[in-house]
């Protein structure tokens, strides 16, 4: 961690690198519990929507959706609740693991400030089940803010009052799904839900209207209600507003979660500055790069001047995803990586649909024979024809015909795997193998 | 062993009284189960099945979802190697090769002194550690065959006791405090008077305008 190259201010980084951090006597020396005091002693619930909205907070989960908007959208019924999300297991995405192991406290106020905004009648917080020391720290974390007064009835003095619940899951990357989340917080499979509604503000735990969030959305909560949304929709560009972490691995000297300004800086920034990714390791060069989580198409070197922008990656035909970038340097095997992805989501698709659970499967045998060199010539159109049968038409963004999107983001690396390094693929199958081994 | 213990039902109780249905304990139950018995005995999942209120049956097609429920015994150590695409890119393959060797047991393997269980993990966001394992799910990281071989030595001769405690992701999870709150204490704090709700609504409509 280090300080931005921007002006910009840390705003869900700045107590990472002190040693106590998870404890509530260091998170009240660092002004901790002020953001929610302010909340509910001098702000109306729609008085914090409003900030939020103003802030133009895009939710850190992935879908980059408006935070306050999706806040609005709650369906006004007696109980409604709030889950966030701390699923975290998008490949290479680690941004939401250093929070709820480094600063809990800052989680469980944004979390409050969330739950007092949309009226909820308990909030949950789930995090994944490998996350052993996650959990052991923010229950911690839990029994000291209620002992503190933050948590529970009246809550310093206000009207409000709110249980916090926190959830361990189990191993299982489709429960990041909000849907399926909802489900394996019921206590079942984490099966996404059949949408419509698309929306669990309109049906989500327990048939309530429900607010899923990310961890990271939730830790922006107390900087915005400290400082106010206008201060946070200053920062950045456009509407990629305030900061956010970039969890940036793979083949760089420094990996790491870096916060920086929103549109702010470029890839080649990320990866090449010394504050940040120190360059590409043994001074290679890039071979290629995912932008935003393995769901996401990968890059070529000419993409690295982009900046960290939401909308512009949209454009350029991917996205950031989850905010995790893995750089792969030019002595890595293409084929290898494709096939290492299709065989995760291959092992992580629920298997409700067809073109997902038979698709994934068929994709990943052809890519494991190409790399063990029993490939053939008509295996590449093999696996363009079992992508598109995925995602028809290939586009970006992908067209669904599953349930979730899980499905879709499967011909990603495979569909750019190809189109970028068609000749690779193509040596795998004249040489009989992997020639990078 | 079997069924849960005098302290493990308590636990269990008390993990059950924190949600409106009490099926949504089942998970955090599978975990207990696993942090008394290694694993989820038929027996256990039978009681896990009466206190939620679901059949055995229910219980076992509920884990067998999941990675970290298992429903066969494993060895003391669950040693995780993660093989995903940052890890992958830092040498996970050899380092996962190495461990089978070492080890002397295949993925899914566990050890004829059920000392250890190996498992391919998929990413478990430590990636800025690759390649990097878990054992019982602490972390550890960067590792190559030398320090992976390092590990195994202070696992066997029980060194890392205090860092690794035995199964259970929630073993050291304790809440301290019951629920405070009640649902028909929130249902009067939060009646909204008619001006409220008509705020509410003009700020929905102008979301939804905004989205059109
Ligand atoms: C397959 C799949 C996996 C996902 N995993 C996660 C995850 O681990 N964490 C997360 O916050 N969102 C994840 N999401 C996105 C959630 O569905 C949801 O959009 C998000 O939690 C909403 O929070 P936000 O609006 O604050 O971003 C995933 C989505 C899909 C389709
Ligand atoms: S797309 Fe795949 S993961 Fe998503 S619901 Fe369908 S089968 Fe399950
Ligand atoms: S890829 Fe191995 S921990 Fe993320």
């Amino acid at each position: 961690m280090t300080a931005n190259v921007t002006s910009a201010p840390l705003i869900v980084t700045s107590r990472i690198e002190r040693e106590r951090s998870h404890l509530i006597d260091d998170y009240l020396t660092t002004g901790g519990y002020v953001a929610l005091r302010k909340a509910l002693l001098e702000m109306h619930p729609e008085e914090v929507l409003n900030e939020v909205m103003t802030s133009n907070l895009l939710g850190r989960g992935g879908a980059g959706f408006e935070v306050g908007r999706k806040w609005s959208m709650l369906k006004q019924a007696p109980v409604r609740y709030l889950v966030v999300n701390g699923d975290e297991s998008e490949p290479s995405t680690f941004k939401d693991h250093m929070l709820i192991e480094r600063d809990p406290h800052q989680l469980i106020e944004g979390t409050l400030i969330a739950a007092y905004a949309v009226g909820a009648a308990r909030a949950f917080i789930y995090i994944r089940g490998e996350f052993a020391l996650g959990l052991e720290r923010v229950q911690n974390a839990i029994n000291e803010a209620y002992e503190y007064g933050a948590i529970g009835r009246n809550i310093f003095g206000s009207n409000f009052s709110i249980d916090l619940v926190l959830h361990p899951g189990a191993g299982a990357y489709i429960c990041g799904e909000e849907t399926a989340l909802i489900e394996s917080l019921e206590g079942k499979r984490g099966y996404p839900r059949i949408k419509p509604p698309y929306f669990p503000a309109v049906i989500g735990l327990y048939g309530a209207p429900t607010i899923v969030n990310n961890v990271e959305s939730m830790s922006n909560l107390p900087w915005i209600i400290n400082n106010g949304g206008a201060a946070f929709a200053a920062l950045g560009v456009g509407r990629s507003t305030g900061t956010r972490i970039f969890a940036l691995a793979g083949h760089v000297n420094q990996p790491g979660n870096f916060e920086v300004e929103m549109a702010k800086i470029s890839f080649r920034d990320l990866v090449e500055r010394s504050e940040y990714g120190g360059g590409v390791r043994f001074g290679r060069s890039v071979k290629a790069f995912i932008p935003g989580g393995v769901s996401a198409p990968w890059f070529g070197p000419e993409s690295l001047d982009l900046p960290l922008s939401q909308d512009d990656v949209a454009k350029a035909g991917s996205m950031l995803g989850s905010g995790s970038i893995v750089i792969m340097d030019d002595h890595t095997c293409m084929v290898r990586a494709a096939w290492r992805i299709t065989k995760f989501f291959n092992r992580e698709s629920c298997g409700q649909c067809t073109p997902c659970r038979e698709g994934s499967g068929w994709i990943e045998k052809i890519m494991r024979r190409i790399e063990t060199g029993a490939g053939r010539e008509s295996d590449l159109d093999l696996l363009l024809d079992a992508c598109d049968n995925i995602a028809p038409g290939l586009s970006w963004p992908p067209q669904q015909t599953t349930i979730c999107v899980l499905g879709p983001s499967i011909p990603s690396s495979v569909v750019a795997g190809i189109k970028m390094f068609r000749d690779e693929f193509l040596t795998h199958i004249k040489e009989g193998g992997c020639p990078y081994e | 062993m079997g069924v849960f213990t005098p302290l493990m039902l308590e636990r269990a109780r008390q993990l059950i009284e924190l949600y409106p249905e009490k099926r949504s304990a089942l998970i955090p139950l599978c975990h207990l189960a696993q942090e008394q018995a290694g694993y989820l005995t038929e027996e256990l999942m039978d009681e896990i099945g009466s206190l939620v209120g679901v059949s055995s049956a229910e219980v076992l097609g509920t884990a067998s979802f999941y990675d970290m429920l298992h429903t066969e015994p494993v060895g003391r150590y669950l040693i995780g190697i993660c093989t995903n695409i940052a890890c992958l890119l830092q040498g996970a393959d050899a380092l996962l090769t190495h461990a089978e060797q070492t080890l002397g047991i295949p993925i899914g393997g566990t050890s004829s002194d059920s000392m250890f269980t190996l498992e391919e993990l998929e990413c478990v966001a430590h990636c800025d550690h690759a390649p990097c394992a878990q054992v019982n799910y602490r972390f550890f990281g960067p590792l190559d065959p030398g320090n992976f071989d390092e590990l195994v030595q202070q696992l066997r001769s029980n060194e890392l006791s205090e860092v690794i405690p035995p199964h259970g992701t929630l073993i050291r999870v304790k809440r301290n405090v019951g629920l405070k709150v009640s649902f028909e204490d929130v249902l009067e704090e939060r009646k909204l008077s008619d001006s409220e709700i008509a705020n509410r609504k003009a700020i929905s409509e102008a979301a939804k305008e905004k989205s059109e």
